[in-house]
């Protein structure tokens, strides 16, 4: 039995450090079939750390901000009364433009009345795609001093490859760099650790997901005899525990020299690929319709 | 006022469990918990909660089923693929993915999108034993976690200057994207809490280099730094090349995660690395003393 199939998997967690990238990349080595990771987790993408293969391309990804043409411009301050995030601002003049705050959504070029505005691409960092074996690994960089990551969250997300199952590394948290990973995935798989942060940030993340509407799975890194029970909490919530990794010395000492622990310790190859067939199964229970919807919903 | 800022790049180093025990050695502080996503601080601080104040912030676009004519405008010109709709007639804005830009129900020609205000969570201002807690909860996947950021962070520092109390500490959170650029701008001081890991080491160059980028002065604190010595003495290599002070270095202790169970800070227990912590502090204000200006 293999991965097969094509379905998307997020790996998220509410707290950061639980062990989300650590499940990802060791549940992609798993799969015992082709698969994309995709890092979206931009502003300290981390899985190549644990899966270099060379890099066979990089591009740059930016966001179209407005590019105002003074000799066209009547300073009017239409653009600036419409922009959402004060992005471009004009007083009785023609406008500034602040880069660092526009989402890019087109609007002031629409409004502006004279046509004076246009959009040029603005960069706020990087998809670098690299083979690491089975697993292709997309990994989006954010530029350092640039604030919107969702952006490029959705760049990294474009390069998922129809026909081949695809795990997605989030962002920590629950808000919109998060929102935007998880969002049109199958399932989410929520890594936690059975400790007082780990138990409430996991509750946030749980009521995260339950917006969007996305089935969940929870992972416990680390058990051992003085944890929480998050198994209590699990049930409560109607999720369920797919996975309990031990709390292992070996563990930590491989995460720290940047080893996958399905490599470095013996017998864990069976714990990761029993991850693999809960979460393909749970994957698949869904993919027949509301799969369909979430494909079908977005455009070209 | 000095305002020092506690981030990580890397989650999961021990950054709350540090700036909490911080605010213990400096009280009375004002303390702020900036990472509104996953705030944690109160857990340690157990303060007595105070009055919720709405975050509104934003706005939201709202299809009025009875006026739209499915005409497809706003599917075409939204950027955030937010907008649902297909030959049956049915269009549906999904408010998770939608920006607020405005975009559609300006272009709608029909009327008949709505900006309705988004209400993204709450904020309060608490009390607890190491004085003033300014914190917040951010909804379920809400948007503008940068400006919930910056408006705990002003209320912080009003509450300083209005109560005569020297320090700010706040709890950034972890990354090095909108809400850590509002949490860190204009601070006196970053102190980054790291771990001896490849991944904890190259978060945190992404995160200094943030700081250098808005000029604010730093200092690492590496935390656990026994499991992985080599790591250990690799990050401290690296700092003096950028000339960053390893102001406190904190051996691995199982103490942090305990006394979570019991509502204190490390450095209020008995825990071996208690007096490391309080080292940390002494050299966080002989760097503050020395730096200024
Ligand atoms: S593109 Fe949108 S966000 Fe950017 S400046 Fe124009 S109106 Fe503002
Ligand atoms: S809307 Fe056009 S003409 Fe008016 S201020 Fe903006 S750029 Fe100038």
């Amino acid at each position: 039995m293999n991965g097969g199939g094509s379905f998307t998997v997020a790996v998220a967690s509410g707290k950061g450090g639980t062990g989300k990238t650590t499940v990802a990349v060791n549940l992609a080595r798993s799969m015992g079939t082709r698969v994309t990771l995709l890092d979206c987790d931009v502003e300290e993408p981390n899985c190549t750390l644990f899966l270099y293969g060379g890099i066979i391309t990089t591009r740059e990804v930016g966001i179209p901000v407005p590019e105002v043409d003074e000799s066209l411009c009547d300073a009017c301050g239409e653009c600036s009364r419409f922009c959402a995030y004060k992005a471009i601002v004009s007083v009785g003049s023609a406008p500034l433009v602040f880069p660092g705050m526009c989402h890019g959504c087109g609007g002031c070029a629409l409004v502006c009345p004279r046509g004076a505005i246009s959009e040029k691409e603005s960069r706020i960092g990087t998809v670098e795609r690299s083979e690491c074996g089975s697993v292709t690994l997309v990994t989006g960089r954010l530029d350092v001093g640039m604030a919107m990551a969702p952006p490029l969250v959705r760049a990294v997300k474009e390069c998922s490859r129809a026909g081949e199952p695809c795990i997605i590394d989030c962002p920590p948290g629950t808000s919109c760099p998060m929102i935007a990973a998880i969002r049109g995935a199958d399932m989410v798989l929520l890594v936690t650790e059975p400790t007082p942060f780990g138990l409430h940030d996991l509750g946030l993340a749980v009521n995260a997901v339950a917006e969007v509407g996305i089935p969940a799975g929870i992972v416990v890194n680390r058990t051992g005899p003085e944890g929480l029970d998050v198994g209590a909490f699990a049930k409560e919530r109607g999720i369920p525990v797919l996975l309990e990794i031990p709390d292992d010395r070996r563990a930590a000492e491989a995460y720290s020299r940047g080893e996958l622990l399905v490599d470095a310790i013996p017998g864990w190859k069976s714990l990761f690929e029993l991850l693999r067939e809960r979460t393909v199964a749970m994957a698949g229970g869904r993919m027949t319709r509301e799969f369909r919807q979430g494909r079908d919903r977005r455009p070209e | 006022m000095r305002e020092i800022v506690v981030v990580s790049g890397k989650g999961g180093t021990g950054k709350t469990s540090v700036s909490a025990s911080l605010a213990v050695l400096a009280a009375p502080v004002v303390v702020v918990d900036c990472d509104v996503d996953a705030a944690d601080t109160h857990m340690l601080l157990t303060p007595s909660p105070g009055r919720e104040n709405a975050f509104l912030s934003g706005h939201m676009a709202v299809i009025d089923p009875g006026a739209c004519t499915a005409c497809g405008k706003c599917l075409e010109l939204c950027r955030f693929d937010a907008v649902s709709g297909d030959t049956s007639g049915i269009y549906q804005i999904d408010p998770v993915g939608c920006e607020g830009c405005g975009v559609c129900a300006r272009f709608c020609p029909s009327g008949a999108i709505l900006m309705e205000e988004r209400n993204c969570g709450v904020w309060m201002v608490s009390s607890a034993r190491t004085g003033p807690l300014v914190h917040a909860r951010l909804a379920p996947a809400a948007e503008n976690s940068g400006r919930l950021v910056s408006l705990v962070r002003t209320e912080a520092r009003r509450i300083a200057s209005e109560k005569g109390l020297e320090t700010v500490i706040c709890d950034g959170p972890p990354g090095i994207g909108c809400p850590v650029i509002a949490s860190v701008t204009g601070a006196s001081m970053i102190l980054a809490v790291t771990e001896p890991s490849l991944s904890a080491l190259h978060d945190l160059e992404r995160v200094l280099s943030l700081a250098a980028h808005f000029s604010v002065p730093s200092a690492v604190c590496i935390n656990k730094h026994d499991i992985n010595p080599d790591i250990t003495e690799r990050i401290e290599s690296a700092m003096k090349e950028r000339g960053v002070p390893v102001a406190g270095r904190i051996g691995y202790d199982p103490g942090f995660t305990r006394s979570l169970l019991t509502g204190m800070t490390v450095v209020e227990t008995d825990s071996p690395t208690a007096a490391e912590i309080v080292r940390l502090w002494e050299e966080l204000l002989s760097i503050g003393d020395s730096g200024d200006g």
